[in-house]
């Protein structure tokens, strides 16, 4: 099997053949193949299959691995050391040298965390179809990189790259689960190639559990240099990464990532990591949620508190000493990598007042003072991480086997519908919206007459596919640069259609008009001029159709502030999260609905990895967790916060004195982004009744259309908190009526929330931090 | 082999099964009805929820020759004459899915869960979920077509 990151010349790497031979290496590695007419006679027919195994020592401890005449798991290596990896900001020239620091500071501190291991579990199992009788091989796989795979495939086994397709048909969900070649996807070639005929073979849940890859399982030990005012001037990592028995794709890499993330948001300006990768007779780890780098902000933003605690500060206070301050960037960070912006303040104050930190530190000082029986504990964090994986030429310094780029095509039909090729695709992501979207926006097409095609390597000849936080940072540009390129060539038409100059012609509102007349085609009209050719510009293809390929200069540094309070039982241990704030800034939100699934995704995950999850293993190396009664992963009722409350930028208020109020919205609907300005007044306030109707009316930029709205709060108390009742009535006129009911209450709930929130951040009116938004009603009207 | 006669989405069927055979499998290998997935085989995750005469089931934990006599409903019997069932048209409006391989079991519960309650709080439709498992975001982005009465 292969591994494509060499992460130092004289990294170990075993041999990994797809099954066992002679020895097994770890529970959940294959030993023979069954081949059978239908699932359960096959299964019938392993049961029959007997093994007679001679046990060897298990090695299960990373330390204890590493000690000398420890068993080894691959004796032929003569060790279980995979790699050391040291990245030295003094060796480097980003920073200083970490021991002096050490040696100066008037506070160390030193601690050990362990990331647990971690299993991707998504919900659908892998499965895999070959069908060996056609011109090409075909492939049907659960994967999250069909292009990969299509190459692997043909490289491992010898096939001609050309000979083989791979199709990942609508992917039930990956989280770097899915970023793998794995040993069943090569034996069902090699079997469906011996046969003759098509096989398939899907895995139950327990085999899943036991031989996908997992994640994480690090030991981190930190030695943190500071001075006594809370300044930080040093950390040293020494870690421990456990890879399990074998290397796949990128599991000697994983770790690595988190290198360039211990430095969190901070400025110290001395920093040394060194990761030794260990073997052990566990499943292989590999890419899982965030890969290295949500390790790497626990670790820091750990040891973050625990300086402050140290020192008796407020453990935000302590952060915002350290913290890169928003005038400073682009900032060059001792890791290596230039952040390019970021404002940790304003991100931080937002959600230390939608969370109502102070009243909660209040409350959680009343009860330790009362010695309550139920405490609060309240956990901080602040990240950025690199996200748009990732700059080619940077992967090619860290010796990682494969580019970063990402690559779509755009075919204009001859009667101007539009195919996008994209070459990342989904597994839950929602790339045919975002991908419809851009394009539909851009070159102003109707949303509908958009398709996306991915995820079959014969559609879509090239891409690195979906992993990373990559897809909308990376690919997303490439559909842009794509559309752009179909702009001009069309322009180029239109103006030979139009006999006129090139410069002269303006592209608006999807149409190609001479400047200062209304003489003009439409893009629809370019199209099939391009494709029935009678008469185009000399020294032109008769083609509108185009290719981008974007290789990102810099990684894109998303960061956020994430506040969670949670009531603990101190007699029983029992833990339920009270309220979770995030505010993230994710930069252009395309599509707020699936933004919103997205942060909640990775909530529940970051919740879970806290409070229920973990791989475990017994004394012989066996996977206890190999059911989903035993790997706990939390569902909706486990996760039921007071209020969760994500904010999105978009809603501005730039006026408010009295009852009045003025503002902005920013809203893309479909293919459109619509700003709109307007004014407000609350007509109605009645105090004592927590009653209020608010009436407001906007303009969108550009004279597509108008909105008015009236928004009626009414606020009732219960024991659980306050319950936020809003009404509202949202009539939309203009080009954005055009779009159906339903995603015109998408959008109007998003309006009326970011509205909500925003008046309720300047005015203290309709939703206080406190208060829980329970029942939203909406109902919107739509006049053309 | 054992005779059953069911109605599976409006259809009557007759066939011979194995006595071990589960109601999942006879859906998808048998009747091709590939929409009822399966996402474990503990009965934990709640992605092969059907209706057997209304009430939902995990039809993993179902003996395809337990359900003879019965009236099954699965995912892809829910819409009407080209019209998708307005709790499938609820997961659709409101975004209610990401990868979409728990949304068939999660919309036969959701479905189950108002038959007993057709105006559920917030609470309810959590405790009513709690034995699906979403793993793209398992929260509250899932239970808002469960509430969806409630703004009405």
């Amino acid at each position: 099997m292969p591994c494509a990151w060499q992460i130092t010349p004289d990294m170990k790497s075993p041999p990994a053949p797809p099954l066992a031979v002679d020895t097994v290496h770890c529970a959940g590695e294959g030993i023979a193949i069954v081949v059978a007419r239908d699932a359960a006679s096959a299964a019938d027919a392993a049961d029959a299959v007997e093994v007679d195994y001679d046990e060897l020592t298990p090695v299960l401890d990373m330390e204890a691995a590493l000690a000398d005449g420890a068993p080894l798991v691959h004796p032929e290596l003569g060790t279980n050391r995979n790699a050391l990896w040291v990245f030295d900001s003094g060796e480097a020239g980003s920073g200083g040298d970490v021991e002096p620091a050490i040696r100066d500071a008037e506070i160390v501190i030193k601690r050990r965390f362990r990331q647990q291991r971690l299993i991707p579990a998504f919900m659908e199992p892998r499965s895999v179809v070959v069908d060996p009788t056609g011109e090409q091989l075909t492939m049907w796989s659960s994967t999250q990189i069909p292009h990969i795979l299509k190459t692997m495939v043909a490289l491992t086994l010898g096939l001609p790259e050309h000979k083989v397709r791979v199709i990942a048909p609508d992917v039930g969900g990956g989280f770097g689960g899915k970023l793998q070649v794995t040993p069943e996807e090569f034996l069902a070639v090699l079997v469906a190639r011996r046969m003759g005929k098509p096989v398939k073979w899907t895995e139950t849940r327990s085999e899943s559990l036991l031989a996908v890859h997992h994640g994480r399982d690090q030991i981190q030990d930190l030695t943190l240099a500071a001075r006594k005012d809370g300044t930080v001037t040093g950390l040293k990592v020494e870690l421990m990464a456990d890879m399990g028995a074998y290397l796949r794709i990128i599991t000697s890499g994983i770790p690595i990532l988190g290198a360039f993330m211990y430095c969190g948001i901070y400025k110290f300006r001395a920093y040394r990591f060194a990761c030794t990768n260990v073997f052990t007779t566990k499943t292989p780890t590999d890419a899982y949620r965030g890969a290295g780098r949500p390790e790497a902000t626990f670790a820091i933003e750990r040891m973050m508190d625990e300086l402050a605690a140290e020192l008796g500060m407020d453990p935000l206070e302590l952060r915002e000493r350290n913290w890169i301050k928003h005038e400073e960037f682009p900032y060059p960070t001792v890791a290596g990598l230039t952040y390019d912006s970021g404002n940790y303040e304003a991100a931080t104050a937002k959600a230390k007042e939608l969370f109502d930190y102070d009243g909660l530190r209040a409350e959680q000082r009343r009860r330790r003072e009362a010695n309550e029986v139920v405490q609060l504990g309240i956990g901080i964090s602040t990240y950025t991480e690199m996200c748009g994986l990732a700059p080619s030429r940077m992967l090619g310094a860290l010796s990682y086997s494969a580019g970063g780029w990402e690559n779509t095509s755009i075919r204009m039909l001859a009667t101007g519908k539009v195919e996008v090729i994209s070459g990342v695709s989904p597994h839950g992501q929602g790339h045919e919206t975002v991908w419809s979207q851009i394009v539909a926006d851009r070159l102003s097409v109707p949303f509908e007459d958009v398709e996306v095609l991915h995820g079959d390597t014969q559609s879509s000849s090239k891409g690195m596919d979906t992993y990373g936080s990559r897809s909308l940072a990376v690919g997303g540009i490439a559909v842009v640069k794509a559309v752009d390129k179909v702009i001009d060539k069309a322009k180029k038409m239109a103006a030979h259609l139009l006999e006129c100059s090139e410069a002269d012609i303006e592209f608006t509102h999807g149409k190609f008009t001479i400047k200062g007349t209304d003489r003009g085609v439409t893009i629809q009209e370019v199209a099939f001029a391009a494709f029935a050719a009678p008469n185009y510009p000399e020294g032109m293809e008769p083609s509108l159709d185009s290719e981008a390929t974007f290789d990102p200069e810099n990684f894109s540094f998303p960061h956020g502030t994430h506040l969670c309070v949670a009531k603990v039982d101190t007699e029983t241990g029992w833990v339920r999260i009270r309220r979770y704030v995030c505010v993230d800034d994710i930069g252009t939100v395309v599509n707020p609905l699936i933004v919103e699934g997205q942060v909640h995704g990775g909530l529940a995950q970051g919740i879970a990895q806290a409070l229920f999850e973990e791989a475990g293993y017994d004394e012989v190396g066996t996977l206890i967790t190999s059911t989903l009664a035993d790997y706990l992963m939390p569902s909706a009722a486990d996760l039921d916060p007071e209020r969760v409350a994500p904010c999105f930028p978009g809603a501005t208020l730039t006026s408010a004195s009295g009852a009045e109020f003025a503002g902005t919205v920013q809203i893309r609907l479909g293919p459109i982004a619509l700003q709109y300005r307007g004014s407000g007044r609350f007509t109605e306030t009645d105090q004592a009744a927590h009653r209020s109707v608010i009436k407001a009316t906007g303009t969108a930029a550009g004279g597509q259309g108008t909105a008015a709205v009236t928004v009626q709060t009414s606020l009732v108390e219960d024991e659980a908190g306050t319950a936020v009742t809003v009404a509202t009535d949202l009539t939309i006129t203009g080009k954005p009526a055009q779009f159906g009911r339903g995603l015109i209450e998408d959008v109007s709930r998003k309006i009326i929330g970011q509205f909500a929130d925003c008046l309720s951040a300047s005015l203290g009116q309709a939703e206080g931090p406190r208060q829980q938004r329970r029942h939203r009603r909406s109902s919107a009207s739509m006049m053309r | 082999m054992t005779r059953l006669t069911v109605m599976v989405d409006g259809v009557r069927y007759v066939d011979d099964v194995e006595p071990r055979t589960l109601l999942a499998h006879y859906l998808r290998e048998k009747l091709g009805k590939t929409g009822t997935v399966v996402g474990c085989d503990t009965s934990n995750c709640g992605a092969c929820t059907v209706h057997l005469d209304g009430r939902s089931v995990k039809s993993c934990s179902v003996f395809a020759v337990q359900v003879g006599g019965s009236e099954i409903t699965t995912i892809e019997g829910l819409a009407r004459d080209g019209q998708l069932h307005p709790m499938q048209q609820a997961f659709h409006d409101n975004h209610a899915l990401q990868c979409g391989f728990c949304t068939p079991g999660m919309i036969m519960q959701a479905i189950d869960l108002l038959g007993d309650d057709p105006d559920p709080d917030e609470q309810s439709v959590r405790a009513g979920l709690e034995g699906n498992l979403c793993r793209c975001t398992a929260t509250r982005t899932l239970c808002v077509p469960c509430l969806m009465p409630r703004r009405r």
